[in-house]
């Protein structure tokens, strides 16, 4: 079956006062319908853009899709305008967004703004929108829904939020729900609840869901796949298990050496193994992968070529010349 | 913290030093640039003016009353002959220094009201804030002129006529316009009280006048230069509309206002007389305006891209 | 909400009582008795000035002074003006209707002005239109007063000879071709009112959109797929007006300024006129009062921004 969602080669560029940042460069990632798909990766490499460009949600200008495609059921979304892609808005992707704190306007009741985008995409009244939403309300577990439903933003709690905002994106019952780092700003406790609530939904209503994350413990408890991005690039893709079992490319392995481990006595479990180093600057980024300055097995080829995203294993892909030279020597070994 | 060991982008493109950044920003505001351009011109107009334009400016010539623009006087006469152009120069001056001084004089007072209030946390603070939101809440115009028919008269005879209403017209303005420069200083004073450097000069036992002088003024600077650039303009609007109302420097003394006030009761039959210094006054203003707006974007960092 | 405005109003009386304290500072700080030339003016019966001593107590101490004259302005009783020969209040009370009649108008023209251009550049910014009304606005709240309203009369009145450049409250019509002279002579105050305070406020408006247009709830709201015009308009505009509110109110006392200069220039026969002129005649009753109206004016405005403030902005009202 054809996948659900398909970004190829996709290129999100900004203007910004010292030259274009190329924030996203050369993207694909593919969803199929009704998996869950991680995208990780650290802060500013791109997870939310990428997220963003997908239903234009960026801000342009300064943010421009210089290249790529998004095809969405078959239909490219790039070339269409914003009034073309609010009939897909909401009602075929709906998105959760990082702070539930700023997510919602402040001056409407929580009720308005879940009902407003059942009153634009189905043809509702006004009291049919009322019910639906306190429905939703009471399917994210919202106690006393028909109450809360006229309360503002301000009133509820910061988990309680972004329930109401999972109401909102389930509200039209989209094939795709984006989630981007949806319990990053919550407590542990309130993190897991709301992870919960959301694969439960995700079950329920048999959606795909692309969830953005930086924690590598979301990743194992809740993907299917896995997307590993690093400075706007994909630089490995695998299935959940795959890529725990056998991380390929340095920074991948990196990450998940840096998940705490429950097993290991509180002494070294203090002594998470970070990463050194950090983001490159995405504006006139140097040739060559730019994962080189930071990598351990950094070799001459590394600086001087850039590595391309390849098939490593069926479903398993990565962008590192080390495998390249293990490919080769394979090859080699072959002929 | 993480922007700590983060290079910063410029670190790496060689080093700037913070002047040469602010002015490439400023720059970058071409009609900010015009502006600067047009105000220095303005400046030495009025400075070296009289030097090279040696007409009397109140030369009486009937005969020649009312004339429009031409050879012998640029800018035309008024209904008593006097050269317009010589009186404006000599106007101008006072319009500029008063527009100065009263500047001065409000971003002084602004600086010590904001300070004080930033570093007293009771009484003294919520005391001075209520002052300032008071005084931003006081109908300036009209208490400008009351304080000037109170007080014009008690300052002619000690300061004499010009000198009098100088002093008195800066010190009612400046008086009237600090509270932007208060709520700037103490604004900054929050935001600046818990950081580090300041935490750490505190540790080591430096004075609390040592604190506000050498780490919390010159983080304050650039909003305060900002707004004491926009005072300037807002001063010489006030002392114009005061003399525009017959309430400002004496009738001899042409003030721009001045001479818009003398002037409005020919707009029929010399145009000239009221455009001219209402041209000035005009262009000064939105000279010293586009300034401060180049400013705001060179200084403040909360710009939007 | 109406606890809101009722705490509103508690912190509006300490305001009006700063204000009037500090006019009576300045009163009592001028060098001279200010009624003084009252005993030289001939026009002044002696019993008169003896009983107005008497009401002033200007031999009693300060506080004394002070209370006095608060319990006078309060009981409405506001003076005599021996320029005008009548109670300072009825006279005020005249001329207010003419003053309240521009400002209110001119507030109007200003937001028709301000909102829509302020919301359409802060959509498009750094548009062409965006920098022609920036560079506009700027312009206009450079000109003073005084010089649109010398320009406009310039204008319209000697050149053009389209509107009348004296104000008049005795129109020689009546009915419909009364209300339209109303209208025609008001016609360049308004304006040049209205203008000056429609450059500062679009360049509020254009500012308070921006800030809000980046919020993270908006772009919620374009995820909903509402359209540009509603996003803009339920989302962006309402969250910006709340802080363009607290603006607004805080240029009232500029507008005031203004409205007295429109009132000298084009002859309106308002409290602003009435202030310039009592001055000049040294009428000191008059001049108190007008001050004390226009800080209550003020105050008053200040009053209606918070209630307003209170209701666009729930998390107020409801705290
Ligand atoms: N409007 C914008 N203008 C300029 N640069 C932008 C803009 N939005 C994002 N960027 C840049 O794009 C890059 C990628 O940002 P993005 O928000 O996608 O990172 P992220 O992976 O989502 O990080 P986080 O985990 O912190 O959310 C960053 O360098 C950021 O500075
Ligand atoms: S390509 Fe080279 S530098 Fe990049 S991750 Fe692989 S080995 Fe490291
Ligand atoms: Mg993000």
């Amino acid at each position: 079956m054809a996948p659900l969602l398909e970004i190829k080669g996709l290129k999100t560029h900004f203007s910004t006062d010292d030259g274009i940042l190329q924030a996203v460069d050369g993207v694909d990632i593919t969803i199929n319908r009704g998996e869950t798909l991680c995208v990780v990766g650290e802060s500013g490499c791109g997870k939310t853009v990428t997220a963003m460009s997908i239903l234009k949600l960026i801000a342009m200008p300064p943010g421009r899709i210089a290249a790529g495609e998004i095809i969405f059921e078959g239909r490219d979304l790039v070339p269409l305008t914003s009034n073309q892609l609010d009939e897909i808005r909401a009602k075929e992707i709906g998105f959760i967004f990082q702070e539930p704190m700023t997510s919602l306007n402040p001056v409407l009741t929580v009720g308005e703004q879940i009902a407003e985008s059942l009153r634009r995409h189905e043809n509702v009244t006004r009291k049919q929108a009322l019910e639906r939403t306190i429905e939703m309300l009471k399917l994210v577990q919202i106690p006393n829904a028909e109450g809360r439903v006229h309360n503002y933003p301000h009133q509820f709690s910061g988990g309680m939020r972004q329930r109401v905002m999972i109401a909102m994106a389930l509200a039209c019952k989209p094939k795709l729900i984006i989630a981007d780092e949806p319990t990053t700003a919550l407590d542990v406790t309130i993190q897991a609840q709301i992870l919960d609530l959301l694969q439960d939904m995700k079950e329920r209503f048999g959606m795909a869901v692309m969830l953005i994350t930086h924690a590598m413990g979301v990743v194992a408890e809740t993907a299917q796949r896995v997307v590993v991005m690093y400075a706007g690039k994909v630089v490995e893709e695998a299935d959940v298990d795959a890529l725990f079992a056998d991380p390929r490319h340095p920074y991948t392995q990196g990450l998940i050496r840096s998940i705490p481990r429950i097993d290991l006595d509180s002494e070294h479990k203090t002594r998470l193994e970070a990463i050194g180093g950090s983001v490159p600057i995405l504006i006139n980024p140097p040739v060559g992968c730019r994962f080189a300055p930071r990598c351990k097995f950094a070799m001459d080829v590394c600086t001087e070529k850039e590595p391309l995203l390849r098939q490593i294993a069926p479903g398993h892909r990565m962008a590192c010349h080390l495998g390249d030279v293990q490919l080769g020597d394979a090859a080699g070994a072959l002929a | 913290m993480a922007g700590l060991t983060l290079a910063s982008p410029s670190a790496e493109r060689g080093v700037y030093s913070p002047w040469r950044e602010t002015w490439r920003r400023f720059s970058r505001h071409k009609l900010a640039v015009v502006s600067a351009f047009l105000l220095l011109i303005l400046i030495l107009a009025v400075v070296i003016g009289p030097f090279i334009w040696r007409v009397s400016i109140n030369d009486i010539d009937i005969v020649a009353g009312m004339q429009g623009p031409s050879l012998a006087h640029p800018f035309g006469t008024d209904d008593l002959g006097q050269d317009i152009l010589a009186r404006m120069i000599y106007g101008g001056r006072i319009s500029l220094a008063v527009g100065l001084a009263a500047m001065l004089v409000s971003v002084f007072i602004g600086t010590l009201v904001g300070a004080l209030a930033g570093m007293s946390r009771g009484a003294l603070g919520h005391g001075l804030m209520w002052l300032t939101d008071l005084f931003l809440s006081l109908p300036q115009l009209p208490l400008l002129l009351l304080l000037i028919y109170l007080f014009r008269d008690g300052l002619k005879q000690v300061f004499g006529p010009e000198g009098g209403i100088f002093i008195l017209i800066v010190l009612v303005i400046g008086g009237l316009r600090w509270m932007p420069v208060a709520r700037l200083v103490r604004a900054q004073f929050l935001s600046i009280r818990e950081k580090e450097f300041v935490e750490a000069a505190r540790a080591l036992g430096a004075s609390p006048v040592r604190q506000v002088v050498k780490h919390i003024l010159p983080n304050a600077l650039g909003p305060v230069i900002i707004a004491g650039t926009i005072d300037v303009a807002a001063a010489i609007i006030a002392e114009s509309t005061l003399s525009f109302l017959g309430l400002g420097f004496p009738p001899d003394t042409p003030t721009w206002g001045r001479l818009l006030y003398d002037a409005k009761d020919f707009l029929d039959i010399g145009p000239h007389w009221a455009l001219f210094p209402g041209g000035a006054i005009f262009i000064t203003v939105v000279a010293i305006n586009f300034i401060g707006d180049g400013l705001r974007d060179a200084l403040d960092a909360r710009r939007v891209i | 909400m109406s606890q809101y405005v009722l705490r509103r109003l508690m912190i509006a009386i300490p305001s009006l009582l700063g204000i009037s304290l500090v006019l009576f500072v300045v009163l009592a700080l001028a060098p001279g008795d200010p009624f003084s030339e009252l005993a030289t003016n001939p026009n002044v019966p002696p019993e008169v000035q003896q009983a107005l001593r008497a009401r002033f107590g200007l031999d009693d101490p300060i506080y004394l002074r002070y209370l006095h004259w608060l319990n006078a302005m309060l009981h409405g009783d506001w003076g005599f003006s021996f320029v005008s020969r009548m109670n300072v209040d009825t006279l005020i009370l005249q001329r207010l209707p003419a003053t309240l009649y521009v400002i209110g108008s001119a507030q109007i023209l200003a937001l028709l002005i301000a909102i829509p251009v302020g919301v359409y550049a802060a959509t498009k910014p750094y548009s062409l239109f965006d920098q022609i009304a920036n560079t506009l606005a700027f312009v206009g709240f450079s000109l003073p007063t005084f010089f649109t309203g010398i320009l406009f009369i310039l204008i319209f009145s000697v050149t053009l000879d389209w509107l009348p450049f004296v104000y008049t409250t005795d129109i020689k019509a009546t009915g419909i071709h009364y209300v339209l002279e109303m209208i025609r002579q008001a016609i360049m105050p308004v304006a040049v009112l209205g203008l000056f305070q429609a450059a500062s406020m679009t360049r509020f408006v254009r500012s308070a959109m921006l800030d809000v247009i980046r919020l993270d709830y908006v772009t919620t709201a374009r995820a909903k797929g509402l359209g540009q015009a509603n996003v803009i308009v339920k989302h962006v505009m309402r969250n910006a007006m709340i802080p363009v509110v607290t603006l607004i109110a805080l240029q009232m006392p500029a507008v005031f300024g203004g409205a007295i200069v429109t009132e000298q220039i084009f002859r309106i026969p308002g409290i602003g006129s009435l202030l310039i002129s009592s001055i000049l005649s040294n009428d000191t009753p008059v001049v108190m009062a007008v001050t004390f109206v226009f800080a209550c004016l003020v105050v008053l405005f200040n009053l209606i921004a918070d209630v307003l403030y209170g209701w666009l902005d729930p998390r107020i009202s409801l705290r």
